[in-house]
């Protein structure tokens, strides 16, 4: 049963990665903004722009470019970028690890960060403690990632310098890495100097993109924890003993974390999106800081591998997230 | 099997948990043997002569730190030996001599030889070669070489060749080292002849160089030199202010003014070989003189620059600015809204019936783009002018200018970093650029006989005559100068650089 849901879900994967390919393609060609027009010299005659269109491929009608683009895309090819003159496939294999670890440690903290406050006001229910919670994180909620961004720069950086503002690592210490997880690769291997230097690269830009991800965990756990604790069976637990924190985490957590875990995968979308803005405050170095640079100088192929990959990213995040709450929901799972 | 005891592991906690939150330097005066360059822009690719990154002058600084020029150029923009140490004409300017300097070795340790010059040239000047400029470098042929000496067919005459070789894509680039290893290659383990060796790079993050020993030049101040990447001007300014950086540019004026007089920081502005302009596109409403001249005497540049800019800006009448070769301070147009409203009036405009148009700019591109034209079009309101302000992408200003569709004003900048007529005046007016907006049959034939003027004091005459018919015709709205804001630690010393190219190599030293 699983397996077929599986292989369902990675065909529709397939079916809307195609239909992604085509967007983009069209669209780029649609909106404004042709990158030999960025480079040109303002010497150039018809010939020398000609000339630049045909080295890069795009003079060539839109049907053939697309049949040479997508041709090589389903064997790994997605060409050469314009402004960086390599590989596409290589440019996003080297900078999506960064981006990876990013995102996956913005999960943890907001997962934590949001499980443990969401558990505390559950908790502290009915008492101050969870207006003032319920009050911090409504500001919480109200402020966008790129604004968090910018106050921790001002806070840690600036008033309190005690973290790295900008890059991955501090330049004399990125050598020796046979990955590009650097932090994983550092963790493992037992370079633990280094990798606190690179955690300590990752604290403001992880707590940007947690932060509104924790607030919505917050709401939505909390509630559904309070709507467990009424329930009958956390009654009879009650009278069978329980203490309130073993009634939370042991009762009412089980039941209450289906829908969160949901929501939390459909939030984590969009914190992958969100590293675009992020990583280009704090100079990271992932894909959603070359994602902008694409933009900016409209390099197709890289755009169009860009735009491809997040997809792929989202597509398996969906998978991952719907399988897993099959897997924890006996109905779902056997249904 | 991996094996901790509990000691190590509590050593290393130690070291993780130490290096976490180590306390950042500290903004201080003091700078050690690695200078820290918070930079404004990402370096794409290594090669210097081909694609997007090579025609874009805020990358300058970093290949001329890698790689050496033909010819050199110094901060004021006059030209000095570089590679090239020697070089001219014969009489009748048929041929090019270039002298190449001896002793130079690659970072590999190989010699530089007259092969390497004229291969890149050769390179460089193939139409499909992925050069934005190679019709500049195709004007040459022919090479012949002689002991140091190359001596070259002028293929199509071009004046400006020699300040060329000063100029966007005017880098040796490794024969024997490219052909072996490729482009890709190339990107990967780049080589020059500069200063300084590429030793990391981290796309979109730092590009780590260590002095060159051999260097032709002396060796750097700096050991290393660490380029950060950071855009966002925000995190610039907090890079300087938090001593992680000790160099930076391009900050806001704002924070230029609240950081330069801060203890441990020093601050330097110069204006640079840039300046903001609005096209005038002709057709329609824009083939009235009047209200072109209008357009013009309507804008009072200097309140821009004083109020807008914090006087950080240099107002311009034509698109020479005072530093370039044809600059003549005599072409004046004043700002006179009494004048402007006289011509709105002969051409049937007024306050109550004004004339209307599209204006486009970019937002937060250059320093208070958007605001300098919300100022703009105030001043205009105010003489009968009503324009409507529409913001574009840098892509899409570059589109609509090559298939000549912009709006009937549309406001961007220009640079020219060698200074010569031909760069500025000529390429953003002759109606055969793809970057001229106002294309006039009379503008073209004062400017066509220029390309080709041999005699260099008739050429620049020429181009001061052409700049003053612009302004007499309101062709096109030159605005300001731009001035660069540069912060760097009171332990520096920093000559600014008006081309705005901030090598650190030639530029930054110890103070």
């Amino acid at each position: 049963m699983l397996f077929a849901v599986v292989a369902n879900r990675i065909a529709m994967a397939l079916l809307t990665l195609a239909g992604v390919a085509v967007v983009v393609f069209v669209l780029l060609r649609v909106v404004p903004g042709d990158p030999v027009a960025m480079m040109i010299s303002p010497g150039a005659g018809p010939a020398d722009i000609a000339a630049l269109k045909a080295h890069y491929g795009l003079d060539a009608p839109l049907l053939t470019q697309f049949w040479i683009w997508i041709k090589g895309a389903v064997t790994g090819d997605f060409g050469t970028s314009i402004t960086l003159h390599v590989y596409v496939t290589e440019v996003l294999a080297s900078r999506l690890p960064a981006t990876l670890e990013l995102a996956i440690a913005a999960l943890v903290v907001a997962v934590i960060l949001g499980g443990g406050v969401a558990i505390a006001g559950t908790l502290m229910r009915g008492t101050i403690g969870e207006t003032i919670i319920d009050g911090l994180n409504s500001i919480l909620l109200a402020v966008p990632d790129f604004i968090w961004a910018l106050a921790l720069v001002l806070l840690f950086a600036v008033a309190i310098p005690v973290l790295p503002l900008t890059g991955r690592i501090d330049p004399e210490l990125a050598e020796g890495f046979a990955t590009k997880f650097y932090l994983t690769e550092s963790i493992l291997t037992g370079r633990f100097a280094v990798a606190g230097d690179i955690a300590s690269h990752m604290i403001m830009p992880t707590l940007a993109l947690a932060l509104p991800l924790a607030a919505v965990i917050v709401r939505l756990l909390k509630q559904s924890l309070k709507e467990a604790m009424l329930q009958d069976y956390v009654l009879l637990a009650r009278i069978k003993g329980f203490g309130e924190l073993r009634l939370v985490l042991q009762e009412a957590l089980r039941n209450a974390i289906g829908p969160t875990l949901a929501l939390t995968g459909v939030q984590f979308t969009f914190l992958v999106g969100g590293t675009v803005i992020v990583e280009r405050i704090f100079a990271y170095p992932g894909i959603g800081n070359l994602a902008i640079d694409a933009v900016i100088n409209r390099d197709f192929p890289l755009i169009q591998g860009l735009v491809l990959l997040f997809g792929l990213i989202f597509i398996l995040i969906n998978i991952g997230v719907d399988l897993t709450v099959a897997s924890l929901n006996p109905r779902l799972r056997h249904g | 099997m991996f094996n901790i005891s509990r000691r190590q592991a509590l050593a290393a906690s130690g070291g993780f948990l130490g290096s976490l939150l180590v306390p950042q330097r500290f903004a201080s005066a003091a700078v050690g043997s690695t200078l820290n360059i918070a930079y404004n822009v990402n370096l794409p690719s290594f090669d210097p002569n081909i694609g997007p990154s090579s025609v874009n002058p805020t990358i300058q600084a970093i290949y001329r730190s890698v790689f050496d020029q033909y010819i050199g150029q110094k901060p004021n923009l006059s030209f000095e030996p570089g590679l090239i140490t020697g070089w001219g004409w014969n009489d009748d300017k048929s041929k090019v001599w270039l002298d190449v300097r001896e002793g130079v070795v690659w970072h590999d340790g190989t010699p530089l030889t007259p092969e390497d010059v004229i291969w890149t040239i050769q390179r460089e000047g193939k139409p499909d070669g992925g050069n934005p400029v190679s019709f500049i470098w195709a004007g040459l042929g022919n090479f012949k070489v002689d002991g140091k000496r190359i001596t070259a067919d002028v293929l199509n005459y071009d004046p400006v060749i020699f300040k060329w070789m000063a100029f966007l894509t005017g880098y040796v680039l490794p024969k024997a080292y490219y052909e072996k290893v490729g482009p890709q290659g190339f990107e990967k383990a780049p080589i020059g002849t500069g200063p300084y060796m590429v030793d990391a790079y981290e796309g979109n993050a730092y590009l780590r160089l260590k002095a060159n020993p051999k260097y032709w030049g002396g060796k750097p101040a700096f050991e290393t030199v660490v380029f950060k990447f950071v855009p966002d001007a925000t995190s610039r300014v907090a890079e300087i202010e938090s001593g992680s950086s000790d160099i930076t540019l391009e900050v806001p004026y704002e924070e230029f003014d609240r950081l330069k007089s801060k203890a441990g920081l020093k601050g330097v502005s110069t204006p640079i070989s840039d300046i903001g302009m609005i096209f005038i596109t002709n057709g329609g409403i824009m083939d009235d003189k009047n209200v072109r001249l209008a357009m013009c005497h309507a804008v009072d540049k200097e309140a821009i620059v004083k109020r807008l800019l914090r006087g950080y800006g240099v107002p311009i009448a034509t698109l020479e600015a005072p530093e370039y070769a044809a600059f003549d301070p005599s072409i004046k147009v004043p700002y006179d809204p009494a004048l402007a409203t006289k011509l709105l009036a002969a051409s049937g405009y007024s306050k109550e019936k004004p004339v209307s148009f599209t204006i486009q700019t970019t937002r937060g591109f250059k320093p208070k783009d958007y605001e300098m034209i919300q100022a703009v079009v105030g001043m205009w309101r105010n003489v009968g002018i009503d324009a409507n302000i529409e913001i574009y992408e840098i892509a899409k200003h570059f589109e609509l200018r090559m298939s000549h569709k912009l709006a009937p004003a549309a406001f961007y900048n220009w640079g020219n970093a060698i200074g010569d007529p031909t760069c500025s005046t000529g390429f953003a007016m002759f109606s055969k650029s793809p970057h001229c907006a106002f294309h006039s049959p009379e503008l073209d034939a004062r400017i066509g006989p220029l390309w080709g003027e041999k005699d260099e004091k008739k050429r620049i005459q020429g181009w001061k005559d052409v700049d003053r018919f612009i302004a007499d015709n309101g062709f096109v709205l030159p605005l300001i100068q731009y001035v660069q804001p540069i912060l760097y630690k009171s332990g520096l010393k920093v000559t600014p650089n008006e081309t705005g190219a901030l090598q650190p190599a030639t530029l930054v030293s110890k103070a």
